[in-house]
């Protein structure tokens, strides 16, 4: 036996360690990075009602609570969210049949009943649109569902970043004067480097 | 079992309770903890997401009738 033969086994034994210990540390120099990370979530909110209000809000808020970095970029109708009086948002019956109709007062069983409307007439009498909205209204209070200006306040409170669609603003003749302060108005080429980074990216 | 503060978050929904738990564990110093009470059955599973995500440990948690009470030690 040569010293060569010798260091050739040395190393056929080193090799064959290190294949077994390598996967196991890069996995748990992931699992570390993974668990040090912190969560980041891009939203486009495009909607403008008070149903679509909500999930850009929500999500934004409790990812924010999460300890995550958040931000929302609000775009066509979506900058309705962002008026400074948000109190008259509107829901839709109209092309909208998934929406359940029940009355959030009476007995019991009166609030139970889905009264089946067909969405001809909720299109077509005046005025269902606002009593949509007000059962809405109604509804969202009886549940201890929180306001949508309460639940804005709260995502600003806990960092999100709103960012606004300047050529909207243009677009639809608002001016800044509209909306809440503190927003930045920018354009797509702002919006998609964070979304490019982020974990999370959700088109409402 | 033991607390420095305590959340009414009775009648509240999603995702207030969370919401209004984040902000009270703020206003703790490290290691102290707070009880929060709720009545939303969402929140049961929402608290363990919330103390896995955060890193704020659920020490207990529990269900009398219709409320759902949770201890949540601040990191």
């Amino acid at each position: 036996m040569g010293a060569t033969a010798e260091i050739a086994n040395i190393e056929e034994l080193v090799n064959r360690r290190l294949e077994e210990l390598l996967p196991q540390k890069l996995e748990e120099a992931l699992r570390q990075r993974e668990e040090s990370k912190t969560g980041s979530m891009a939203i486009i909110a495009t909607r403008g009602t008070l149903d679509w209000a909500y999930p850009p809000f929500i999500l934004g808020s409790t990812a924010a609570a999460l300890g995550w970095d958040v931000s929302i970029f609000f775009t066509f109708y979506g900058l309705n969210l962002l008026k400074k009086d948000v109190s008259d948002l509107k829901v839709s019956p109209l092309g909208n049949p998934g929406m359940p109709m029940k009355m959030p007062f009476g007995p019991e069983w009166f609030r139970g009943i889905n009264w089946n409307i067909p969405n001809i007439i909720q299109a077509g009498v005046p005025g269902f649109e606002t009593v949509a909205t007000m059962l809405m209204q109604q509804t969202i209070k009886n549940n201890g569902v929180a306001s949508i200006q309460e639940l804005r306040e709260l995502s600003l409170e806990a960092g999100v970043t709103f960012s606004v669609c300047q050529m909207t603003v243009d677009l639809f003749g608002f001016s800044h004067d509209d909306f809440i302060p503190g927003l930045d108005y920018v354009g797509a080429a702002s919006f998609l480097p964070m979304a490019q980074k982020a974990d999370v990216t959700l088109f409402m | 079992m033991n607390f420095d503060k305590e959340l009414d978050a009775r009648g509240l929904n999603c995702p207030l309770p969370i919401l209004r738990a984040k902000k009270s564990l703020a206003e703790l110093t490290s290691g102290q903890v707070l009880r929060v009470v709720s009545t939303d059955p969402g929140s049961v599973k929402d608290f363990a997401a919330f103390a896995k995500q955060t890193g704020n440990e659920l020490l207990a948690s529990g269900e009398q009738g219709k409320e759902f009470e949770f201890f949540i030690k601040r990191k």
